[in-house]
């Protein structure tokens, strides 16, 4: 049989693919890491991270992210839930999905209109008597806007794996005399665990590194590891020192990842 | 108290979700409501008016940059779809349980990889490489990040396949070439169709990994949007969006239609 042959057929473009795409660009973020602005060989961008700067700005995206991540979890978990009871879940679903299709930038750029100064939120706020404010340009506005972002991507898993789970379970559950607090913290949160698993690691890697969002909501109030890596990048144009943030940011992604567990495992 | 579990849904948790469904729309019909307001703002609204409409169609560079967007999306997805087709065919067919574990751990990669990271590395290999920054490294860069999604949809569509339907079909006395396209490549059709529009929609929403890639002559969407937001309001770009919001329906629609022929049984294989 040439099995065989038609198999490496099959893999060649596919391979070819991966040493280019994801190999190489790894290894070369890592070999551009070890070179200062001028182009010598220096270890001088990791003592830079090493720096008090740096690790503040590590250290408030993590509390950002993490903020982000609890935040879109609590209010994703009872969203999940009360959807697999809706009669055309997958339906609801599906609507619940439609907004993450809509273009990032233009979700960005609507809330520029809501938050601003005239804007209806601060119309709202005079309405009720608290009086205008400034919401745009602030920690809330950054926080508020990446969760309204990441909501259906933390949704998704956590509806999957609530729609997974076996009902005869929880009547069990019922049957022996759980009632429904412990019903759900000693049966329906342990088994979902894997959706809820997968839905911070896809919400607490990107809100690392947004940028855009930091640049456009934030008003660069808020430097997360993305919009230090975009800065150093576009901006100063010091590819190593972006790189060295970079090697951070991709050395905490799979430390998630592994922490998280991968839920792919031996498809 | 016996309680059923698939009881209804209380009107307090009715609330909770008709509060998400409104905070998930809201900004975009807010968006779309405003596109038609004369005044010029997002906070007053004067008088209905379509005249953000009829200066986004006379703006020919805005025309430009959509047509760009458009064709950077369909031929990546094109070129993803086939290169990841052939993967999951590939991956599939490995025998060795951990060659294959490898190799999805390395599909992964690019999936979880946030797009920051895949923009800057992608601008340090297009530059060592020396590749133009332009419409090939988009058009490129769009074609590597879509292949990994394409193989995650082909491939549980392929493990779902029987081998025993290869087995008939050699007894049978097809060829390997028969037996791909008449028995796998029709089995496995609705996970290319649901790769290929995912891919699609992963081109049309990228941002971050354009911006990096891009040059100064050639811009996408969600790229000039950025710069015409960072200028402040603009009420073309509200028109734009309700216009994109439209096209993002269509695109649900035939996505959701797509699924449903994705049921199981539809081939008559169902296990």
């Amino acid at each position: 049989m040439n099995n065989k042959v038609t198999r490496n057929l099959y893999l060649f473009p596919y391979a070819l693919w991966i040493v280019l795409f994801v190999v190489a660009p790894l290894l070369l973020v890592l070999y551009y890491s070890f070179f200062d602005i001028e182009g010598h060989f220096s270890l001088v961008n990791y003592k830079t991270f090493f720096t008090p700067v740096y690790l503040k700005m590590t250290l408030s995206s993590f509390w950002y992210a993490f903020l982000i991540t609890v935040i879109a979890l609590i209010v994703s978990y009872p969203t999940a839930y009360l959807l697999t009871k809706t009669k055309h879940k997958q339906l609801w679903l599906l609507l619940i999905i439609v907004p993450s299709w809509i273009n990032l930038l233009l979700k960005a750029y609507a809330f520029l209109g809501i938050f601003g100064t005239k804007g209806i939120a601060n119309s709202f706020l005079e309405a009720v008597g608290i009086g205008a404010k400034q919401i745009l340009f602030t920690d809330f506005s950054f926080v508020f806007v990446s969760v309204y972002i990441f909501i259906p991507f933390m949704i998704l898993p956590i509806f999957n794996s609530l729609n997974e789970l076996n009902p005869t379970l929880l009547d069990a559950a019922n049957d022996l005399g759980a009632s429904r607090w412990i019903t759900f913290r000693r049966v329906i949160f342990p088994l979902t665990i894997d959706g809820v698993k997968a839905g911070c690691q896809v919400v607490f890697i990107p809100a690392l590194s947004l940028f855009m969002l930091t640049r456009l909501i934030a008003g660069n109030r808020v430097i997360t590891l993305g919009t230090a890596i975009e800065q150093q990048f576009l901006v100063t144009r010091d590819w190593g020192m972006g790189s060295t943030i970079a090697v951070f940011l991709i050395l905490i992604m799979f430390l998630i990842i592994s922490l998280t567990g991968n839920r792919k495992r031996g498809v | 108290m016996v309680y059923k579990l698939d009881q209804r849904i209380t009107p307090l948790s009715r609330i909770f979700l008709v509060l998400i469904f409104f905070i998930l729309y809201a900004p975009i019909f807010f968006l779309v409501f405003y596109s038609f307001n004369s005044g010029g703002t997002m906070y007053h609204f004067k008088s209905f008016t379509l005249d953000w409409y009829k200066e986004l169609f006379q703006d020919s560079r805005l025309l430009i940059i959509v047509l760009n967007t458009l064709v950077i999306a369909l031929v990546s997805s094109l070129f993803a779809t086939i290169i990841g087709t052939l993967g999951a065919l590939g991956i599939h067919s490995i025998r060795k349980q951990q060659t294959k574990n490898t190799l999805l751990s390395l599909n992964n990669v690019l999936i979880v990889s946030p797009d920051v990271i895949i923009g800057a590395s992608f601008l340090i290999l297009f530059t060592m490489a020396g590749i133009k920054l332009g419409m090939y490294s988009v058009l490129l860069s769009h074609i590597a990040f879509s292949i990994p999604i394409v193989v995650l949809m082909v491939l549980p569509k392929l493990s779902e396949m029987s081998p025993t339907l290869i087995d008939a079909a050699r007894d049978l006395g097809a060829s390997q070439w028969n037996v791909l396209t008449k028995v796998v490549l029709p089995f496995i059709t609705p996970g290319i169709f649901a790769g290929f529009f995912m891919a699609l929609t992963y081109s049309l929403d990228d941002f971050a990994v354009t911006f990096f890639v891009t040059g100064n002559g050639f811009t996408t969407l969600s790229v000039e949007i950025y710069s015409l937001a960072r200028r402040g309001i603009s009420l073309n770009v509200n028109a734009l969006s309700a216009l994109l919001f439209l096209f993002t329906l269509v695109l649900v629609v035939v996505y959701y239609f797509i699924s449903q022929r994705n049921r199981p049984g539809r081939w008559g294989v169902k296990k």
